[in-house]
């Protein structure tokens, strides 16, 4: 056990815990946020993303002293205020883009990675770039729809 | 700064307090379900309603206004409670966003078994709006006496009743007076006409969508207790392995453990920390000593193998006159895999044994089914156990739940006082679910000269695709000391949906046989129509080649059904004016799911390349004819996603096993769509708002595969009649 300093969110955590625990269980469990989600524990499914440093990153194998003096925001840090979706939820909101909505997660964060990353997105940089996310419902269809929009929205 | 020890925290305990009864506020958007509710004149009620008449076992009335709703039924993604919702706003007067939906529990709703086929599922919407109607006339009746008016000079508004001409309203609750509501659900009973609804038909956005997308607390995963406690368990490498021993001392040397729960083969640990947990299932997976009982191999291919293991035959057809012997007939035989539903979540469970009571949360079908289940197999009183069941991911069948929800029960019956939450590893979700079985299907024809179907004979081979009933279905069941038999009945018509041809044939003659095979099955997104339309399309494209008919001309020449026959004119208009390119195929196949419920044609542009034979699925395009069509845009997000996740079927899936031993156990051994393979997807609705609305969730997986190998044999050549195509053409090139 040691003492780890978490900055998630914007706000600091102190924890008492094993260093080697995978920040994704640290999220869900110690700090009982609900957006990454537990789908493989083995970076093939993507639904434990979250942004690490403005970039996508698993979290499911990453041990949590990885991420000391490092930025952790999740799928719930994203909206700036309680009615403001950060613009890539609110073009998922507008395409309707889920049907269980548990890959939703991985979608979001890695479409605001690839947004925070390139400036030109077309189609094939797109699913390049979600290549890592699994959704069993086919709901691909309607992300590929949701990232062109918050991708040109954020064009203009 | 913010200190948080190492014990959970939580803010959240409202959906603690409420989970102990989740309630959830659902979509509207989504396929309504609600066409047998409109059918007003409906003389019998569903029996459902004819056990449960009690209209306070369906609807309460809250402080604040709202009305909430219990169904025993559980919402899949079918958008049954977007649906209840829905009726019940309507039939009340109510805002929609007035309406919560109870979903199965056993404290709280009624007992509607599991929840699967949508006809059981319109039967829950029926009775939801019957209970709403009686409802209303009781509030009606109780406002008139207040008010001192007849009930005909009244109107309902948004949780309050006043006269019409105006006046103070009267809310509800204030009618009701803290009492429940009393009346029954009898007929008559007035609906409120088609003609005046201002919810139903209209597409609403959802309800929960808000919620998932800024990750609030939703499924089964998010439900935190207090003091809960974290286990995992250790599986066998194989369905007969057996446990012969593990080094306890060995592993509380290495992870601090609470208690390890041995019963037979079946091994759990228990930690007060998840990540320690993972950690004690990872040690015990390394240093248990399994038996493994040793098979003779076999060298039979798997279609093959199957066909051994035969143990019964139905006829299901009989043509009226014999297939003839001694013709030339045509001849083809097709073969589907074990299929995984490969949830994106692996199962997981939380139950609590406390002063001899068992509470289990779960993502089963079905909270009272599983709760008598439990009881027989822990032998203990139902009445001592409650069953509650919340979301899980996408599942679209009978997944690991029940299994997790046992298990869990066991566990926490062997750590009596705080609540222990089991969560499957991917490998077990993979390794240890119910598959969709493999299928066997062996097609023959004869064609006229005029290249008409004279004869038509189809055999398949099915394992079983319900496997639910006694305890033995779940794993825990036959690993214990006292095992449970697993007693499977491979027969049912599940094996058989869709294998004869709703096209017009007169002399058609079908034999379902069944095995019973090595893995365990039970049912997954529409069951053996998916397999058995995959050879049938197949076929019809083959016949039509002998016919020298081309594929659209040739299916309707053998349908008379306007709607069959507008379903499949929509597509053609639709993709007609495709250019003709190199190397690229266009594809169709049609059905009617079941033969009786709705229509879909699909068409699917393939493009193989001529050296690397690498096959890409350009586009899909359905036509869909569901009768009444309640949300849009519900209906299209279904279709689009059953072709993407057939197309998944059909390209990538099948479960490697060898013997007892299933090999497919990570995204790696068993991959299924990503990105780079999704294809683009077009969806049109011929809406008949005067027909019965139908479910839509099925159709899409029944004829996108057949569709796809049609068009790789337009693109180059090859037909492929055992899935999942994968690399066989290039393969067979080489
Ligand atoms: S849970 Fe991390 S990639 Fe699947
Ligand atoms: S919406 Fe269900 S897994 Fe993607």
């Amino acid at each position: 056990m040691s003492v780890i300093v978490l900055t998630v969110n914007g706000r600091k955590h102190r924890l008492n815990i094993d260093p080697a625990t995978p920040l994704l269980y640290v999220l869900r469990n110690q700090l009982a946020l609900n957006g990454p989600k537990f789908g493989c524990g083995m970076q093939q499914c993507g639904a434990c993303m979250v942004l690490i440093d403005g970039k996508a990153q698993y979290s499911c194998t990453m041990p949590v002293s990885l991420v000391e003096k490092k930025s952790v925001i999740t799928l719930e840090g994203l909206a700036s205020a309680e009615d403001v979706l950060h613009p890539v939820q609110q073009s998922f909101l507008d395409e309707q883009a889920a049907q269980c909505g548990y890959c939703l997660n991985g979608m979001v964060i890695s479409a605001v990675s690839l947004l925070n990353t390139s400036t030109h997105l077309d189609d094939l940089t797109i699913r390049k770039g979600m290549q890592h996310v699994l959704c069993r419902c086919g709901s691909q269809a309607r992300v590929l729809r949701a990232i062109k929009r918050a991708a040109s929205a954020s064009d203009k | 700064m913010l200190q948080i020890n190492n014990t959970m925290k939580t803010s959240r305990r409202n959906f603690i307090k409420s989970a102990g009864s989740l309630t959830v506020l659902f979509s509207l958007d989504h396929t309504g379900l609600l066409a047998s509710v409109t059918a007003g004149q409906d003389p019998e009620l569903p029996g459902i309603l004819r056990r449960t008449p009690a209209v306070s076992a369906w609807l309460e009335v809250l402080a604040d206004g709202s009305v909430r709703v219990f169904t025993g039924k559980v919402e899949q993604g079918q958008g049954l409670c977007g649906a209840i919702a829905q009726v019940t706003a309507e039939e009340l007067d109510l805002k929609v966003s007035q309406v919560e939906v109870v979903i199965a529990d056993t404290r709280r709703t009624p007992n509607e078994g599991f929840t699967g086929a949508s006809s059981s599922t319109e039967n829950s919407v029926l009775s939801v709006r019957y209970a709403a109607a009686a409802a209303r006339r009781e509030l009606m009746d109780l406002a008139a006496v207040a008010l001192g008016v007849p009930s005909e000079t009244l109107k309902m508004l948004d949780g309050k009743i006043l006269q019409k001409s105006g006046g103070h309203p009267l809310s509800f609750f204030e009618l009701l007076d803290g009492r429940k509501l009393k009346s029954e659900v009898r007929l008559p009973l007035h609906l409120k006409p088609k003609e005046q609804y201002r919810i139903s038909g209209k597409a609403v956005p959802r309800e929960d969508f808000k919620r998932m997308i800024i990750g609030g607390e939703m499924y089964i995963q998010d439900l935190r207790f207090p003091g809960m406690v974290h286990a995992r368990t250790v599986s066998p490498p194989a369905y007969d392995a057996r446990l012969l021993s593990f080094d306890e001392t060995g592993l509380r040397k290495a992870v601090p453990v609470l208690k390890t729960i041995r019963d037979g083969s079946f091994l759990a640990v228990i930690c007060e920390d998840e990540f320690q947990a993972v950690k004690a299932q990872r040690h015990l997976a390394q240093q248990v000593k399994w038996s493994v009982l040793q098979h003779k191999s076999t060298s039979l291919p798997v279609p093959e193998l199957l066909k051994s293991l035969t143990v019964a035959s139905s006829k299901v057809k009989t043509a009226p006159v014999p297939f003839p012997e001694g013709i030339p007939a045509i001849r083809s035989s097709y073969y589907k895999p074990y299929v995984m539903h490969g949830a994106i979540a692996p199962s997981c469970a939380v139950a609590r044994y406390a002063d001899g009571l068992l509470e289990i949360w779960t993502h089963s079908q079905g909270a009272y089914p599983l709760r008598d289940t439990i009881s027989d197999l822990l032998k203990i009183p139902a009445a001592q156990i409650q069953v509650t069941c919340l979301r899980g991911s996408g599942c679209y069948g009978h997944n690991g739940a029940d299994d997790a929800a046992a298990e869990a029960a066991l566990i926490a019956m062997a750590f009596p006082g705080r609540h222990v939450r089991l969560q499957w590893s991917r490998e077990q979700e993979h390794a240890w679910e119910p598959y969709g079985t493999a299928m066997y299907m062996e097609l023959e024809a004869i064609l006229e000269k005029n290249g008409r179907i004279s004869h038509f004979r189809n055999s398949i081979w099915s394992d079983t695709h319900y496997i639910r009933g006694n305890p033995g279905y779940l794993n825990v069941a036959v690993l214990r000391d006292a095992p449970f038999e697993r007693k499977k009945n491979p027969s049912g018509s599940g094996g058989y949906r869709n294998a004869d041809l709703y096209y017009t044939v007169q002399n058609q003659t079908v034999t379902a046989n069944f095995f019973n095979g090595p893995l365990r099955t039970s049912n997954l997104r529409s069951l053996g129509s998916y397999a058995n339309l995959f050879a049938v399309e197949s076929f019809m494209d083959e016949l039509s080649d002998h016919a020298k008919i081309e594929p659209f001309d040739f299916r309707i020449m053998h349908l008379e059904d306007q709607r069959a026959i507008e379903v499949l004119d929509k597509l053609k208009h639709k993709v007609a004016g495709l250019p003709k390119q190199k190397n690229t195929g266009m594809g169709i196949a049609f059905c009617r799911y079941k033969n009786s419920a709705a229509y879909i044609a699909v068409a699917a542009q393939v493009k193989v390349h001529p050296s690397t034979f690498k096959i890409t699925l350009i586009k899909l395009w359905a036509v869909i004819d569901a009768g009444e069509i309640i949300s849009p845009d519900s209906v299209v997000n279904q279709i689009e996603g059953g072709m993407i996740q057939a197309a998944s079927w059909t390209l990538f899936e099948k479960v490697g096993f060898e013997q007892q031993t299933v090999q497919s156990r990570t995204w790696t051994s068993y991959p299924i769509i990503r990105f780079n393979d999704v294809p683009e997807v077009e969806v049109e609705i011929i809406s008949r708002p005067n027909e019965k609305l139908q479910g839509v969730g099925e159709i899409a997986m029944c004829v996108t595969p057949g569709a796809i190998v049609n068009a790789i044999a337009i693109a180059c050549g090859q037909r492929i009649r055992n899935l999942p195509v994968g690399d066989q053409l290039s393969i067979k090139n080489r």
